[in-house]
């Protein structure tokens, strides 16, 4: 078992174990450390896959600017107190046994598809370094590029909208 | 690295995000889980963009095969953003109207 490996299993371990604290865990300012935990264990992820740029996009934009988003608004909501009624058991129950039948079935779909077992993927290569992802970002893709600020600036205007008061 | 491995790990952070949507009854909550569901999707796609690459570059040397699939994950990134946004926006507006964010009160789309 190499240092690779190793990193994986960690990584994965970190990941796993982090979204099953964000779902289970009562307080919701829990939740948002333990989704941040695992967006981190996701950019190890990519740092070990060598696509450094997304590593940095993924701390930058989701564990630095949304999660900050969602934690400034459970403290503006006082929600850091558990008021979330526990009325039905049973559909907990049926929940957690619907994902389990889909992780079921999508992981028995995998294991049993053909020539997917000998792929390997290679951790090394350029191809997620910032000169190659800039260079095709701004000549084949430049247009969703110029399109997706429109989009941010449309969400912008929405949320405005739609936060402003009534009255 | 196996693509098995990857592939595994995407499925099972999918599906804690979606038992997540089924059980929690808190919206910010949900909407957290939405966010590991895409975060998911977009493992499972640059760990196929290294595939791919290892595949091209054994013919040649000097591809560029798996930079578009990168890019796509740029590109939820930047939706998603505009999504968290928005999404934000709503559940601010439904605490301001019925002071709970419990989506057992929003059965019905008028108060």
């Amino acid at each position: 078992m190499n240092i690779t490996e190793i990193l994986f299993w960690f990584l994965t371990a970190l990941a796993l174990g982090g979204s099953l604290m964000m779902v289970f865990s009562k307080n919701p300012v829990y939740s948002v450390l333990w989704l941040i935990v695992v967006f981190f264990a996701i950019s190890g992820h990519y740092i070990l896959l060598n696509a450094q740029f997304l590593a940095i996009v993924n701390i930058i934009v989701y564990a630095g600017a949304i999660m900050v988003l969602f934690l400034f608004v459970i403290m503006l909501m006082n929600l850091n107190a558990d008021n979330e009624p526990q009325k039905n058991k049973w559909l907990k129950i049926a929940g957690v046994i619907a994902g389990g039948c889909l992780m079921l079935v999508l992981v028995s779909a995998i294991l049993r598809t053909e020539g997917l077992k000998e792929q390997t993927l290679s951790l090394s290569g350029s191809t997620g370094l910032i000169k190659q992802l800039g260079k095709t970002l701004f000549t084949d893709y430049v247009l969703p590029f110029e399109i997706s600020s429109v989009l941010f600036l449309s969400a912008m205007v929405g949320a405005v909208v739609i936060g402003k008061k009534e009255d | 690295m196996p693509i098995n491995y990857y592939i595994i790990l995407a499925i099972a952070l999918f599906s804690i995000g979606v038992a997540g949507v089924l059980t929690r009854r808190n919206a910010i909550i949900i909407f957290m889980c939405i966010e590991l569901m895409l975060n998911a999707v977009n493992l499972l796609l640059v760990a196929f963009s290294k595939m791919h690459y290892g595949v091209a570059v054994t013919g040649i040397p000097e591809t560029t095969a798996g930079v578009e699939a990168q890019l796509f994950v740029f590109f939820i990134m930047v939706v998603a953003a505009a999504e968290v946004s928005v999404g934000l926006a709503i559940i601010v507006m439904m605490y301001r109207n019925i002071h709970s964010v419990d989506v057992n009160f929003l059965n019905r789309l008028k108060h």
